[in-house]
């Protein structure tokens, strides 16, 4: 995927701090010297690629709600079905598949524990699985800023060794 | 550099617990791609646009917002080798093993969570992301290695398709 010089300096500048005032795409624009169109322009695209998930807050799960992490042990031919049945639960998010017995892992979020308890429960009945499941305990490191090189892209025939890998 | 021109101080008007409630709800689903974004949310929840800025600047002040930006979605980017390493540490140990992990530039987040014997032996989660399955491996490799942690019972499970990736939303259902 080719971004446009702006469309970098954004993602490695600006996944944290963004302007908090009136017209915040401006001031962008001023620090890098181009128009408040291109700006909205850039970011409007990002999203149009699916690079972009938002532009916004990242809460903070302990103080924002309730969630936990939780894990399923699915038969490999049954993984895409089981997969949609979670994510049918607005409630799940970063649902992925995992190289292991567990091999489907997810994250659920509620507003309280009483309503996260009544959203896994109902996920075991729809699915008819047993959950593992992995409150936080404790967080030693906040991932702020990931910086992106955008220099050193792996090739198609890179990425195709790698599904090759994991048959 | 600080391009956080509005400093988080007591707005003249706090919002009410709805309209707080509706603007979290709001900014969950992104910020609106406009000249004035917080002024058209504003508008949303009949409120000012400063009062709008003194919220989510006293939200960041007390932590309840981690950070404020782009965020972005790594698999796209070409990041396709994203390891969770996950460990069995002693408990007496775990906190100090977990601080030296946390401080490896590789490891962008470190959590504790609970064992569940006898399925899930592990108490602390590592997450690694990088371009190359190898180069992954080669770093947790060097982790071990020069954190003293080849003894311990560790397992890295790849990722190999992200099935939903989006921000949680704590406010579903109260809002609208």
């Amino acid at each position: 995927m080719q971004l446009s010089l702006l469309q970098q300096q954004l993602i490695n500048d600006h996944q944290q701090g963004f302007p908090l005032c009136s017209a915040p795409f401006s001031e962008l624009a001023q620090q890098y010297k181009v128009d408040e169109c291109e700006v909205l322009a850039a970011i409007n695209s990002l999203q149009t690629l699916d690079v972009l998930s938002r532009l916004g807050p990242v809460f903070d799960h302990k103080k924002a709600g309730a969630s936990t992490l939780v894990a399923m042990a699915v038969a490999e031919d049954k993984l895409d079905h089981i997969a949609d049945l979670v994510n049918q639960f607005e409630q799940v998010n970063h649902n992925y598949a995992r190289e292991h017995d567990y091999n489907l892992w997810f994250v659920v979020t509620d507003k309280d524990m009483v309503a996260l308890n009544k959203t896994l429960k109902a996920i075991e009945e729809k699915t008819a699985l047993t959950l593992l499941i992995l409150p936080m305990e404790a967080s030693y490191h906040i991932d702020l800023s990931f910086k992106i090189d955008f220099n050193d892209n792996p090739q198609e025939q890179h990425q195709l060794k790698h599904k090759e890998a994991l048959r | 550099m600080n391009y956080v021109a509005f400093h988080a101080r007591a707005p003249e008007q706090a919002l009410s617990s709805e309209q707080q409630d509706k603007l979290r709800s709001l900014l969950e689903q992104g910020l609106p791609l406009v000249a004035n974004p917080y002024a058209q949310l504003a508008e949303k929840i009949n409120a000012e646009e400063t009062q709008v800025l003194s919220q989510i600047a006293l939200w960041q002040q007390q932590g309840l917002i981690k950070r404020f930006g782009l965020v972005v979605k790594h698999r796209q980017l070409g990041y396709q080798a994203n390891a969770m390493v996950v460990w069995d540490i002693n408990d007496q140990q775990v906190n100090d093993i977990a601080a030296k992990l946390s401080k490896r530039s590789e490891v962008s987040l470190c959590y504790r969570r609970p064992r569940q014997l006898p399925h899930w032996p592990y108490n602390l989660f590592c997450m690694i992301h990088g371009k190359y399955r190898e180069q992954v491996l080669q770093q947790i490799d060097e982790i071990t290695e020069q954190l003293h942690l080849k003894t311990i019972n560790k397992a890295v499970l790849f990722s190999h398709k992200a099935f939903k990736q989006q921000g949680a939303r704590y406010q579903r259902g109260k809002s609208e």
